[in-house]
């Protein structure tokens, strides 16, 4: 399943990039893209565990932007 | 400004009047007034560190998260480092305080990007409002009351209702009604577009005088305005090579400047060559301009503002890599039909010889062709102005391959060409305009001809001389039609080289040895439909006329959602705006960045200039990128 989210507060372009690999390599996540211009993220997982794939994401990124906010 | 900016800004205007108050003191002698002489020295100290700890808490505290993640070379860290060792200068005893450097340097990259925030947030507005062509909603019928639905709800065969001043929300038929649409956040032309029933309406458009009630043929995420903008919006996921070159250049550049500083702070003073505080100092100035986020942000910023721009001439770009090969093209290839023709047939003259009466003749031609759906017949029957009584056509044959022979009004009529006219013994005269040649003869007598041909498009060739004024030095059509048609075409609209009789097999031949002696990029011009082998055998493949072809959109790498070709000489303005605005800030970034670089190295550069080096760069580099995406018609 691809869902797009909208990112909240992502402020620099190096940063963007920096989060995006890092939920590149969270376990469950096929794809993941982070457009930092229209503030979108783009993931991609398997159906049946999508939400706890999505929580994850959502941890990391409270971890490592915490400015940065997913907009579910 | 939105809310934790306007937060941010307080934030660093109480840092900013502590500062300078602190400065004031410090100045003046008052602190040494009341503290003495090697007091005022710690009483300042600890006097710059509340504005810096105000302005740059967040900073330092990035940078702390940073490290502990195991991540360095971040930009919040290098001014962590860059700002604590100005303070630490404290420690070596015979060197000049930099506490002041420190809180400024920490106070003035708050304010550079505090400005960096607000730029890429106008961007992204101006850019969202460039986009706002989405309409929120559907109206439906329900009950006899109109009701506004999501236009994702809306099936596929349910009539909508649009009022005017509103968006078409889907694509679809109009059932009922008539009216005018303003296409022009699709195509940026300004002349409305009429709409009648039985027309095909375009998403996107707005309805600007009648009600229309319309059958959708489309689900909302399949409907023209939703492609466009998925399509716009994914753009900047192709990457251009320039920008993945920033992306390298951003990965490599930050730890060499950073073991640079190291190298700088640490080896001359060991070798003997000059005091620790000043090699480290220098080092330290080394760290601040160490960040890549000026060609980070605007290089992406300067591609998006591009392709946006060019979106709004009704140039849709399908990704960054799109563009900057169509900045380099000098070769265009152009189908002719449907792309300098319009790819109907009319008749271009009427010669009737003999004392025949012209229209008598046309009325005559278009009887016998009555019954004929041939383009030709069709041509024929449109080019007469009177109406067609088939009553008149007491009977009609069609001689396969040469023309039709029939009775009209009692009289024998030919229309067809030289081997028809051979056929019944009639001696006919040729013309000198090229086109098919239809001779008609009646009762046996030549009545003259008419001349039918694909007529070029209006702006064909203003096309041709814009393309010509923006550099590209060849504009070869390639055609299977007739060499004389060719040629008069290639004539009339300057055309550098034409190929004609071609197979539509031929075609990718005829590119590929094109390819082999274009020194910059090809592109090749289609209408989408049977080209698409072609249309990716070329550097860049164009598609025209695109405005609700599928085919078309999915085939090419630039589509025109209109069929002028006039537009191709408009998209590679952009492309070549763009590409000179993103070669305009690596220069400018790279380059201050290594001059200060060097000058800090030497010893002139000092912490200002290099915080300068790093945000206000950045900040310089945004705004032009900001340029890209205006664009003009013309």
């Amino acid at each position: 399943m691809r869902k797009v989210f909208k990112l909240d507060e992502i402020d620099c372009a190096v940063c963007a990039g920096k989060l995006e690999e890092a939920i590149k390599k969270l376990d469950g996540v096929q794809d993941a893209k982070i457009n930092f211009l229209t503030q979108k993220l783009t993931l991609e997982a398997a159906d049946e565990d999508f939400d706890a794939v999505l929580e994850s994401v959502v941890k990391l990124t409270a971890e490592v932007e915490p400015d940065c906010e997913i907009l579910r | 400004m939105n809310k934790k900016q306007k937060k941010w800004l307080k934030r660093i205007l109480l840092a900013l009047a502590i500062f300078f108050t602190v400065m004031a003191l410090d100045e003046f002698g008052v602190l040494a007034g009341i503290f003495g002489e090697p007091g005022a020295l710690y009483a300042s100290f600890a006097l710059y560190l509340i504005p810096y700890l105000i302005a740059g808490h967040d900073v330092l505290l990035k940078a702390w998260r940073n490290i502990r993640r195991g991540e360095a070379f971040d930009e919040s860290f290098l001014m962590a480092v860059a700002t604590i060792g100005a303070f630490a200068m404290i420690f070596f005893p015979d060197t000049e305080p930099h506490m002041a450097e420190g809180a400024a340097v920490m106070l003035f990259y708050q304010v550079g990007e505090l400005f960096q925030s607000y730029a890429v947030g106008k961007s992204r507005k101006s850019i969202a409002a460039m986009m706002d062509i989405a309409p929120d909603y559907a109206n439906i019928e329900r009950d006899g009351a109109l009701v506004q639905v999501d236009p994702d709800e809306v099936q596929i065969g349910d009539i909508i209702v649009i009022k005017p001043g509103e968006r078409v929300p889907i694509d679809g038929i109009v059932v009922d009604g008539a009216s005018q649409l303003d296409t022009a956040a699709l195509t940026g032309e300004s002349v409305p577009r009429r709409a009648d029933e039985g027309d095909e309406v375009i998403s996107g458009c707005i309805n600007m005088t009648g009600v229309l009630r319309v059958r959708t043929t489309k689900l909302f995420g399949a409907s023209t305005v939703s492609r466009i903008l998925e399509l716009v919006e994914n753009a900047s996921e192709k990457k251009a090579h320039t920008e993945n070159f920033i992306t390298r250049f951003a990965r490599v550049y930050t730890p060499i400047v950073t073991f640079a500083a190291l190298g700088i702070a640490v080896i001359p003073p060991l070798l003997g060559m000059g005091a620790w505080p000043d090699w480290i100092l220098r080092g330290l100035t080394f760290l601040v301009v160490s960040c890549p986020c000026a060609l980070v942000i605007s290089v992406p910023l300067s591609f998006f503002g591009g392709i946006g721009g060019a979106s709004k001439l009704g140039i849709l770009v399908k990704g960054s890599n799109y563009l900057e090969a169509l900045s380099e093209v000098d070769t265009v290839v152009f189908d002719k039909t449907g792309t300098l023709t319009n790819g109907t047939f009319n008749v271009v003259a009427i010669h009737a010889e003999g004392g025949v009466d012209p229209d008598y003749m046309l009325s005559m031609a278009a009887h016998a062709e009555a019954f004929s759906d041939h383009p030709i017949a069709v041509s024929i029957k449109e080019a007469y102005d009177g109406v067609i009584e088939q009553g008149r056509v007491e009977q009609a044959a069609e001689e396969s391959g040469h023309g039709v022979a029939a009775t009209i009004d009692g009289r024998e009529v030919l229309v067809g060409n030289d081997k028809l006219m051979a056929a019944h013994d009639v001696s006919w005269n040729d013309c000198k305009i090229t086109g098919t040649i239809l001779h008609v003869a009646i009762d046996g007598s030549y009545a003259g001809h008419i001349v039918i041909a694909d007529v070029v498009k209006d702006d064909a060739e203003q096309a041709i001389s814009d393309l010509h004024a923006a550099g590209v030095e060849r504009c070869i059509m390639l055609t299977g039609d007739r060499d004389e048609v060719a040629h008069a075409v290639a004539k009339q609209l300057g055309l550098d080289e034409y190929h004609a009789q071609l197979l539509p097999g031929d075609k990718v031949e005829q590119v590929e040895r094109i390819l082999e002696t274009a020194r910059g990029n090809l592109a090749f011009v289609g209408d989408g439909i049977n080209d698409a082998p072609v249309l990716t055998r070329a550097d860049v493949g164009i598609a025209m006329g695109a405005m609700g072809s599928d085919a078309a959109i999915e085939a090419a790498d630039i589509v025109l959602m209109d069929d002028k070709p006039s537009n191709i000489a408009r998209a590679i303005r952009v492309a070549r705006k763009t590409m000179r605005i993103v070669h305009q800030n690596i220069v400018f970034a790279i380059g201050v960045k290594v001059l200060i670089l060097a000058l800090a190295a030497v010893g002139i550069a000092n912490m200002w200039l290099a915080v300068f080096g790093d945000v206000g760069v950045a900040v310089i580099a945004i705004l032009n990128a900001m340029r890209a995406m205006s664009v003009k018609r013309d």
